[in-house]
């Protein structure tokens, strides 16, 4: 027996693989069954949000927002109204920053509940995903009613939100809570407390909380090891100074530790929508879901009806749309996959000069090389299902 | 708030001395702007400074403003978790010059790095890989500089014939509108008829 040319194995995962969640190419350098490195090819599905953006007035940019991390449309558009709020100087009703808690956490609920049962499917459970759509059709229901459309929202506006939320619409959110827990603790038994499912996921991808600072990582993975670091909490926007909520955290950093998590907030979010459902009714919940700010929010179809200075306002702010005043600002959300940050640069016009979008799943997708390094193949499907990644934010 | 800003920024400002070249703090929050030649120590600095403690790494972005001799602004966010506070540091750069790489600090710059390449060209010394992220293989040109049309060059579609994709310059049945909203009103002078006798 001579010796062997012993070579690394290249394959090729994607870009139309079932467990890449999107378009997403890996190159993964093999030996043997074990990943040697990993390669993400990303950028299938740039759209140059970013570039167009900066040809459309503030209100028009909004809608990129949804096509973002198109799992939690709302979230996204929550940090682009902060930052131009921000810059602005304007204050946002109660009512609407109300409004505005309940939808983000029902977009954390839409977003956890994809990614816990396909990351289930990913690692062999078939059926998962089927019960999740099922209560995330009811969630996309509520999206549809309140805007109009059950994905691509476009609901919060700088200043407010678009529309104000019917008194029934309220009543079927608090209806859908109870049942919805009941759901939650099923899939704890049976995806959570399952043999394979724990075979798969225990003491796979172990990050510690040095690595999370320095990857940039944020969201559940920061928290699966060990530290409760939650924007809602540690730099509270909008309402959720007043919610009252906890936050899990993980001990080991692991994927079970990502997934055990998710399930959690998920409880937490519903805790949030409770308070929302309860200060939505209370008489200081009551009132304008936007601003007055006649110069930035648009004139109720009654006043246009009647008042020819509305009638111009809206015609103004439809077509030009509003100036904001120079200055860059950073605004960051806690989205359901981590820190989801917008860097406005406003030059004084009616468009935004430059609009960084900071997505949590490219910093977290970037992870993916050191995570899988001395993992078995088929670990990677497990780890990238993990670090919940939607190619919608990662290639923008 | 704005007080502990201040002092985070003259503490910056007194340890660092001539590589902070501006600061300032604007809607509660700090930026400092640094000499690019010396960013990796700046962001050091930061990263180890026990008052700092920016050990996340967030955010690595380009900016375009044709108009400056130094066109580039590569914008670096920072996050401190111990002392929940956030930076901006900002240097400028040109078209030609490189700015020092920070993979060696965090490893996460490496694919924003990329990006930044990808997206204004703006090149980084001690860059590992840098190759484009986000655009076609292949693709040529540098979207996101203001000089960069909105819809670009090429277009790609599927040929039949030749069974494969095929990259053709870009033809739309109409014209972008970018629409000047800046002065809408102050454009042409009408002279109506029966005028310059008012005036006369």
């Amino acid at each position: 027996m001579g010796e062997h040319n012993i070579r690394n194995f290249t394959i090729n995962f994607g870009p139309q693989h079932p467990a890449a969640h999107g378009v997403l190419r890996l190159v993964l350098e093999l030996d043997g069954e074990v990943v040697e490195r990993v390669d993400p090819h990303i950028g299938l599905l740039h759209r140059g949000t970013e570039k167009l953006i900066e040809y459309k007035t503030y209100v028009q940019a909004n809608p990129y927002f949804d096509r973002l991390d198109y799992v939690a449309p709302m979230n996204q558009e929550h940090a682009f109204c902060m930052t131009v709020e921000k810059l602005l100087g304007i204050e946002v009703p109660r009512r609407a920053e109300l409004i505005r808690v309940l939808f983000s956490e029902i977009g954390r609920l839409l977003s956890h509940l994809l990614n816990v049962t396909t990351q289930a499917m990913d690692v062999g459970a078939l059926t998962p995903p089927l019960w999740g759509f099922e209560e995330r059709e009811k969630l996309m229901i509520f999206y549809e009613r309140i805007s109009g459309s059950r994905m691509h929202a476009n609901y919060f506006r700088p200043g407010g939100v678009n529309m104000d939320i019917q008194p029934e619409l309220i009543d079927d959110i608090e209806a859908f809570c109870d049942p919805f827990l009941q759901v939650l603790d099923d899939l704890d038994t049976l995806v959570i407390g399952n043999r394979i499912f724990k075979q798969r996921n225990v003491d796979i991808g172990v990050l510690t909380l040095d690595d999370c600072w320095k990857w940039g990582f944020s969201g559940p993975i920061v928290r699966s090891c060990g530290v409760a670091w939650d924007l809602r909490k540690s730099q509270p926007y909008s309402l959720y100074e007043e919610m009252d909520f906890d936050i899990p955290v993980g001990l080991n950093g692991d994927n079970y530790d990502r997934q055990v998590i998710r399930m959690e907030e998920m409880r937490q979010s519903v805790r949030i929508m409770r308070q929302c459902l309860d200060k939505l009714r209370a008489p200081d919940g009551q009132g304008p879901v936007t601003t007055l700010d006649g110069k930035v929010a648009p004139p109720s179809r009654k006043d246009m009806k009647r008042s020819m200075e509305a009638l111009i306002h809206h015609f103004k702010l439809y077509t030009e749309g509003f100036h904001v005043p120079a200055g860059e600002v950073y605004a960051a959300v806690e989205a359901p996959k981590g820190e989801f940050g917008v860097y406005l640069v406003s030059d004084g016009t009616n468009k935004a000069y430059r609009c960084r979008i900071r997505a949590p799943g490219f910093a977290h997708l970037q992870g993916m090389d050191f995570m899988c390094r001395g993992h078995m193949l088929a670990d990677v499907a497990g780890v990238l299902g993990s670090i919940d990644i939607v190619f919608g934010e990662v290639d923008r | 708030m704005s007080a502990e800003l201040q002092a985070l920024s003259d503490h910056i400002a007194s340890s660092l001395g001539a590589t902070v070249v501006e600061r300032a703090i604007a809607f509660d929050e700090l930026t400092i702007v640094a000499r690019r030649e010396e960013i990796v120590q700046v962001v050091t600095f930061l990263r180890d400074d026990p008052q700092c403690r920016f050990v996340c790494f967030i955010d690595i972005c380009g900016a375009d403003y044709p108009a400056r001799e130094e066109r580039f602004d590569v914008v670096y966010h920072f996050l401190a978790p111990h002392h929940n506070r956030r930076i901006r540091v900002k240097v400028m750069t040109d078209e030609a010059t490189p700015v020092p790489s920070l993979v060696g600090l965090f490893p996460a710059a490496n694919w924003y790095e990329r990006e930044a390449y990808d997206l204004y060209g703006i090149l980084f010394s001690g860059h590992p890989d840098l190759r484009r992220i986000l655009t076609d293989y292949g693709f040529e040109g540098h979207p996101l500089r203001k000089d960069f049309p909105m819809t670009g060059y090429v277009e790609v579609r599927y040929d039949d014939g030749q069974g494969r994709v095929v990259y053709e310059p870009v033809k739309l049945n109409q014209e972008f509108r970018n629409f000047d909203f800046l002065s809408p009103w102050e454009g042409t002078d009408y002279v109506l008829p029966g005028d310059e006798k008012a005036k006369a």
